[in-house]
């Protein structure tokens, strides 16, 4: 694709600690190449803030290569901006054009609370994975990747689970403000293989249990998780999380 | 794992939501079949009677306790989830585009559940009421299909009632296939047939209702 530069129209969220209320600002961005990632737009914008003597805006990010799930932005309407199956990272200013206004606001949820600018508290994820995102195994040798035969659909499935980033972005375009593909995703991983079968019933049960705590709301179905995932995680994992918390929660003894 | 704590929980809740709501479905069914027997356009005598049995069989009386604590439950779950949904989104976004990710009828069915619920205490006050006071006042038989005869020959009752109809259909469309992927079905062969079978469900089944006004309203049946 042809290489042009743009001048914009950028509008941001500002927003100074989580006390403060917090309002848009407009800032003109010019000379932006198409072949410049969304970060590294902010990057000059941020560049040019600095010199002037204002406050840089404050955005989350690391890997910027698509792995790591940091770089949350709700752009132009949609979590990570326009293009599908992609983070803010890999979003490329080819995507908009000379003259564009872009809106850029942080994931609005409860239970991800504003920390600063377009920074967002995702810790709740964290707790949720504390409550049984794991499996529990006993130091030693490394055992024999291959001594356990799993289902090549299994294995499959599970593999497409492990993609999620944790990014928030399902829990930012969800109406319900829901974690369910998240969990859902995180619960799957591990239920699918033969190492995560032991704690299947308590995982998915003090999981939810984690996520109903942090705030989250419940979902209705509309799928809208799915479609703006940065990984296509599928909310197929969402009935599998229904069924093992439908089995675990109405066949386990313990109180 | 109480039972208490299960049916608290977002999962359990939802369990409600797509169990009660699979029950109604089964419901509306048997309500559609049985009110379809005015096309018969015999004066209403087959619908009478099959009025006439669904009221007075015990079976179908204690069938119907069921039906109102599954419909109860399924509006105070969906009125109390809806509002629950609300609250996890405190600052709504200044510029949001669900059309890109979602279709208008999946994100409405707390607004379409709330007009079918107005829908119904219309429809409640039009016909249940009055066939309840016949049946225990009991001097003479109830008949039913002169009352909808009369109730539907106001004009702006029966638009009330297309209306209340195309809402169902929104909910029904959404919801028939939402309930199953709750109860944990999704299945690359099952699902798409759900879907299919849901679709061709809703609009049976508010074909039916939609043309039982109108028919009435404009006397193709009497
Ligand atoms: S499921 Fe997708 S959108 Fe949600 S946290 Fe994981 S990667 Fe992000
Ligand atoms: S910065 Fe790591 S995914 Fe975008």
């Amino acid at each position: 694709m042809e290489h042009y530069n743009m001048n914009l129209t950028l509008k941001v969220w500002r927003q100074k600690n989580n006390q403060s209320k917090g309002k848009f600002e407009t800032y003109p961005v010019n000379n932006i190449s198409s072949e410049m990632s969304f970060l590294e737009m902010i990057d000059v914008l941020n560049e040019k803030l600095i010199e002037e003597g204002n406050e840089p805006i404050a955005f989350d990010h690391d890997c910027r290569e698509g792995i790591c799930g940091m770089c949350s932005m709700f752009i132009n309407g949609q979590a990570h901006g326009p293009w599908q199956q992609n983070t803010t990272c890999q979003l490329h200013m080819r995507a908009f054009k000379d003259g564009d206004t872009i809106v850029v606001e942080p994931w609005r949820s409860a239970a991800f609370p504003v920390v600063k600018d377009l920074v967002v508290d995702r810790s709740s994820f964290d707790r949720i994975i504390q409550a049984g995102g794991y499996i529990s195994v006993n130091t030693g040798n490394a055992v024999d990747a291959n001594a356990i035969p799993i289902d090549k659909k299994d294995a499959d499935d599970a593999f497409m689970a492990a993609a999620c980033i944790g990014c928030g972005a399902c829990v930012a375009t969800c109406k319900n403000g829901s974690a369910m593909l998240f969990v859902g995703a995180k619960v799957s991983q591990l239920a699918l293989l033969p190492q995560g079968a032991p704690e299947k019933e308590s995982r998915v049960l003090n999981m939810i249990a984690q996520m109903d705590k942090e705030g989250f709301g419940n979902c209705t179905n509309t799928y809208a998780c799915e479609a703006e995932c940065p990984k296509g995680i599928s909310v197929s994992n969402i009935a599998r999380l229904n069924a093992e918390y439908l089995k675990a929660g109405l066949t386990t003894e313990e109180k | 794992m109480t039972w208490k704590h299960f049916f608290t929980s977002s999962i359990g809740r939802k369990f409600i939501m797509g169990f009660t709501g699979i029950f109604l479905i089964l419901f509306l069914i048997i309500h559609a079949g049985i009110n379809s027997c005015i096309f018969l356009n015999d004066h209403g005598v087959t619908f009478n009677k099959m009025a006439h049995f669904m009221s007075h069989n015990w079976i179908m009386r204690f069938l119907e306790i069921g039906l109102f604590a599954g419909l109860i439950a399924h509006i105070i779950q969906g009125l109390s989830l809806t509002f629950q949904n609300k609250k996890a989104r405190p600052v709504e976004y200044y510029f949001n585009q669900p059309s890109k990710n979602s279709k208008w009828y999946s994100r409405s069915m707390g607004i379409l559940g709330t007009l079918l619920l107005l829908f119904l205490v219309m429809h409640l006050s039009h016909f249940y009421v009055d066939t309840k006071v016949a049946l225990y006042s009991g001097d003479k038989p109830h008949d039913l299909f002169d009352e909808m005869k009369e109730v539907f020959s106001i004009k702006w009752v029966v638009i009330l009632y297309l209306v209340g109809v195309v809402s169902l259909f929104w909910h029904l469309y959404h919801g028939f296939q939402s309930a199953f992927q709750t109860l944990g079905i999704n299945h690359k062969r099952y699902t798409p047939l759900i879907k299919t079978i849901g679709t061709v469900y809703a609009l049976i089944i508010c074909i039916l209702f939609a043309l039982m006004p109108v028919a009435i309203h404009l006397q193709w049946i009497n």
